[in-house]
């Protein structure tokens, strides 16, 4: 799964190591229309409903907190 | 008579001194605090330009001490050029060539480095508190014309040099007149700012605040990307109006904000910049029925619009939205190559007359002469027209209604981009022999074609991103052995689109 959110990560925003970021919302890497698209991704890639209430930094900092966020959302 | 945009100002500062002006998440000024703030910062500045009328590099952030920054230019008899100072060094060391600043505010407290080296750079905290010197001031003043610049801001070029759109007083005056008076905005407007300063959108917001005396409340970048966070702002600090690029109305709706926390408190809705699907509307209005909606058109160069459309029926998901009626003082008509066009349903270029105009493109004579020109329909006294590059038709009622462009720029996230300026920037790149660059309005994405060696999409991405401003970057990459010519060698957009479109593109 990991694997999967980076390379969609990856498709979105080639110019950012994702490996390495923390702060994605914080520092404002991702904009808008980067998280309208990823949320549109992850939703179709893993059939789950990520709704505007997870949508919090938190949860959108690091690819490790995005799959947090989705290994959740499956398991429910 | 009004010939400068501070008279605002001053007249706030002497009726409601108390009260807020601007605010974003972390502080606010009282119109007294801002006009004590301004008067330093332009003391400061005069220092540095005293004779007058010189560009002034701000590096922007999206916070009040950028909008204190800008008066305090302008109060200094001089004007102010936004710069994001997130750009790629090598653009705005293109708007430095083209300006030539003497002086660079930092209003942004983020630790960014000086993108001019050779710029002597002032922080906005240190300068803003010093002395004012009154009678320095009031001599700039006297020597004031409405006709003096107030700021400059680049757009895309579409020979590969942003271009830099310089903006009087004047404009700024009956622009801020025009809105006020025909949507009703008055001190007790509290206008949500969400355009970024480099964005011709806010001039709407700060203006239209110091005209009318209500507040501004800026809304981080952040926001936009937490949702919920933006709504809860919203209700908190009881916005009632925005003035908003259109993407960002989008994204609320694209993410299902309001079905969970709606802003009640909203009473006018503005927007502009792109084409307003009524899919987006539809949704806004059913969660906000009662609060008024305007759609805004026109670009930069006629100082941020000149027609509007309050929306005063129901559109189906799929209709158009008109562009409407002109705002007063503002001439708006139809060319044919230099014929006026009036028949209901003929298309015709967008051009547009009257003091909305910009003074031109800073230090380029010959690009401003291209769209600046003659009215052909006037030949007994010089008239200046602009030349939108628009399409649009009139309807039986006297409406506008939007056609598309005449050329290859296009709108993409709310900002304008020449797909000219995207192609010389590739083709710069060892990975790219030629270029071509098509508009995906689907899946509202820059497509980059190119042919070069191999495929190194990964490579030119990176490259990219040193050379333009994000948003300009491509979102898709796709290389090709050969992109199609016509039959006089020259590129051939109309058949790459057509390949595009019919999904036959990575075959070739």
């Amino acid at each position: 799964m990991r694997e999967q959110i980076l390379e969609l990560l990856t498709a979105l925003r080639s110019d950012v190591d994702f490996e390495t970021e923390t702060a994605l919302i914080d520092d404002e890497v991702l904009d808008s229309f980067d998280i309208v698209t990823l949320v549109g991704d992850l939703n179709e890639a893993f059939d789950i409903e990520i709704t505007v209430a997870d949508l919090t930094p938190e949860n959108f900092n690091s690819v490790d907190a995005m799959v947090e966020l989705v290994q959740s959302m499956i398991v429910e | 008579m009004q010939t400068n945009v501070l008279e605002y100002l001053w007249k706030q500062e002497r009726e409601a001194p108390e009260k807020t002006a601007f605010a974003d998440g972390n502080s606010s000024l009282t119109y007294g605090q801002l006009a004590r703030r301004v008067r330093s910062v332009a003391t400061a500045v005069a220092q540095y330009a005293p004779q007058g009328e010189q560009p002034v590099f701000v590096l922007i952030d999206r916070n009040i001490q950028t909008v204190a920054a800008f008066l305090g230019i302008v109060a200094s008899g001089n004007f102010y050029v936004p710069i994001d100072p997130r750009l790629p060094k090598a653009r705005i060391q293109s708007m430095y060539e083209t300006m030539v600043p003497q002086l660079m505010i930092r209003a942004t407290t983020r630790p960014v480095p000086c993108p001019i080296e050779s710029l002597p750079m002032l922080d906005y905290e240190t300068i803003s508190a010093g002395e004012a010197d009154n009678s320095l001031l009031a001599a700039v003043s006297r020597r004031h014309l409405d006709t003096n610049p107030l700021y400059c801001i680049f757009t895309s070029g579409s020979t590969g040099v942003p271009k830099g759109v310089l903006i009087s007083h004047r404009s700024v005056i009956d622009l801020a007149e025009n809105l006020s008076g025909e949507l009703e905005l008055d001190s007790r407007s509290v206008f949500g700012n969400q355009a970024p300063f480099d964005f011709d959108v806010s001039t709407k917001d700060i203006y239209l605040t110091l005209k009318t005396g209500g507040r501004m409340e800026v809304l981080e970048k952040k926001l936009f990307t937490i949702t919920l966070s933006l709504v809860d702002r919203l209700i908190d600090r009881q916005v009632n109006t925005i003035i908003w690029a259109v993407p960002a109305l989008k994204i609320i709706a694209a993410l299902d904000t309001f079905h969970t926390r709606c802003p009640q408190g909203l009473r006018k809705i503005m927007f502009s910049g792109e084409v307003m699907p009524c899919k987006t509307l539809n949704y806004w209005r059913q969660y906000l029925p009662e609060a008024v909606y305007v759609n805004l058109y026109g670009p930069t160069e006629i100082t941020c619009n000149c027609t509007y459309y309050i929306v005063d029926r129901s559109f189906g998901d799929g209709e158009a939205l008109p562009i409407g009626r002109p705002f007063g003082n503002s001439g708006v008509f139809l060319l044919d190559g230099d014929k006026l066009v009036t028949a209901p349903g003929e298309l015709g270029e967008i051009c547009v007359r009257g003091t909305c105009l910009a003074l031109g493109y800073y230090h380029a004579p010959e690009r401003t002469n291209d769209v600046f020109c003659q009215n052909p329909l006037q030949s007994n006294y010089p008239e200046r027209i602009y030349r939108t590059g628009d399409m649009g038709a009139w309807d039986d009622s006297g409406i506008l209604w939007f056609h598309g462009r005449r050329d290859t720029m296009v709108k993409h996230q709310g900002h304008r981009v020449e797909l000219g300026e995207v192609e010389c920037a590739a083709v710069k790149l060892p990975e790219i022999n030629d270029a071509c660059c098509i508009y995906d309005d689907l899946s509202e994405q820059i497509v980059l074609c190119y042919d070069g060696p191999q495929a190194a999409d990964r490579e030119i991405t990176r490259a990219l991103m040193k050379s333009l401003p994000k948003i300009m970057v491509p979102g898709r990459l796709q290389w090709m052995p050969v992109l199609p010519k016509n039959k006089n060698g020259k590129l051939d957009r109309p058949a790459l689109r057509q390949m595009f479109l019919a999904g036959n593109i990575e075959t070739t």
